[in-house]
């Protein structure tokens, strides 16, 4: 997709690539990598090394039979595992945290919706639902938060984010994320802890939403 | 009689003669092109291009004792670590014909395989991987471009190599995930821009192609 203006920072594409990145946050970076050749590209880079790597690290004694188990399975039948595509404007990895099903809509109210896609004590993922013109509820967060744009536009006290853009905010930056007018903004956010929202809902209501 | 045959008719009979030369010059070509890549890169296309239970042998004696051995550092015991070795060679098998080496590297693709099963083994769920792109029905490969990817690569390795042991062990162990992702910060220089841009250009032919035959 051209127009993405806003990528992965290297340290996190590469915690992505060598497994270290929580799944929270994994599923954000498989999005976005669905959706931007550069980062594509630049993942596949680091993979280049992880592969080099490989190859000059030291190697381990195979146990006898594992060379001849390997032959024997190669004409087994494979059991295909179910493959997602994308649909609409939610990317293949989306759809399978979706399990395939259309999102499940909760209102937090003044228009705003989530739908959670999991949530536990590595962090938690959701999709946000803005509707043009509307203020993402102002909110701290006490680590870093991934905002993939999925559809619209936002923007905040850092600039605009438009379809395909990503967000990388640390537990510094205390930001109100406003709508652009139209239609409305869907975004893939993830967070590794809960998000302390300042005034839409009551904070005693924050363990009802998980949020 | 062949005498009555007008001279486009003779044009037309000389045709395939001359079809056939220039393949050959291509064939010959590529022959070049190909002893020129990584022995690991000319057993994976065989495997993937003609099934070749050899060069898959071959696959398995260079990779699987490497895979193993850094599997087993990130704290797997061995026998899970075989287990997992296990299923990277199968799905090196079994998925070869997605294995693209215009924009990856034999070791590359595998180094990603197992990442992926491991996790899945350790979270006990599917980590989060892109959409795979569609690949054309017909793949004809750009021989220089998979070649200048293997260069790229051995450039890399090369660099990497020239590292300091301080570094390099960084190096290793961001890769091998073993830092956390605030810990991973500069990666010390290693020329990765010219391999993105080798990269970036078989994912433009990719698309291209894929636009051509009406896929996206």
């Amino acid at each position: 997709m051209t127009g993405v203006r806003h990528h992965i920072p290297d340290p996190l594409l590469v915690a992505y690539v060598s497994g270290s990145l929580p799944q929270a946050y994994s599923l954000v970076v498989a999005t976005h990598l669905s959706m931007c050749d550069d980062c594509r590209a630049r993942a596949t880079a680091h993979e280049a090394v992880g592969g080099s790597i490989l190859e000059s690290c030291g190697t381990a004694d195979l146990s006898g039979g594992l060379r001849q188990r390997v032959f024997d399975m190669l004409d087994e039948p494979v059991i295909e595992t179910p493959r997602y595509e994308r649909s609409g404007i939610f990317p293949a990895p989306v759809m399978e945290a979706l399990g395939g099903l259309p999102p499940k809509w909760k209102s937090l109210g003044m228009g705003v919706r989530q739908s959670i896609l999991s949530h536990d004590e590595g962090g938690s993922v959701r999709l946000l639902y803005i509707p043009g013109g509307q203020a993402v509820p102002d909110h701290g967060h006490n680590g870093l938060e991934l905002t993939l744009v999925l559809q619209g536009a936002f923007r905040d006290e850092t600039g605009r984010f438009g379809v395909g853009d990503l967000e990388v905010a640390d537990d510094d930056l205390e930001h109100t994320p406003v709508a652009e007018d139209g239609v409305a903004c869907i975004c893939l956010a993830a967070t590794d802890a809960a998000l302390r929202f300042r005034s839409l809902v009551p904070r005693l209501l924050q363990p009802i939403f998980r949020i | 009689m062949l005498t009555s045959l007008s001279d486009q008719s003779l044009a037309a009979l000389d045709a395939p003669v001359t079809v056939d030369r220039d393949t050959s010059v291509v064939r010959e070509r590529e022959k070049v092109e190909r002893e020129s890549l990584s022995d690991q890169t000319v057993w994976m296309l065989a495997v993937r291009d003609n099934r070749d239970r050899v060069a898959f042998g071959r696959l398995f004696d260079y990779f699987a004792p490497r895979l193993k051995g850094v599997i087993c550092r990130s704290g797997m015991s061995p026998s899970q670590a075989e287990d997992v070795v296990q299923d990277v060679m199968l799905t090196v098998w079994r998925k070869a014909a997605m294995f693209d080496p215009e924009r990856a590297q034999v070791s590359a693709w595998i180094f990603q395989i197992a990442r992926n099963r491991q996790i899945d083994v350790i979270r006990k769920e599917r980590r989060p991987v892109p959409e795979e792109l569609k690949l054309p029905e017909e793949t004809q490969e750009d021989a220089a471009q998979v070649l200048a990817l293997d260069q790229e690569t051995q450039k890399l390795r090369a660099a990497l190599r020239r590292l300091k042991p301080a570094q390099r062990e960084m190096v290793e162990k961001a890769y091998l995930g073993e830092l956390t992702h605030s810990d991973i910060r500069d990666q010390t220089g290693l020329p990765l821009g010219t391999i993105k841009s080798r990269i970036r250009l078989g994912l433009e032919r990719l698309r291209h192609e894929l636009k051509e035959q009406g896929l996206t």
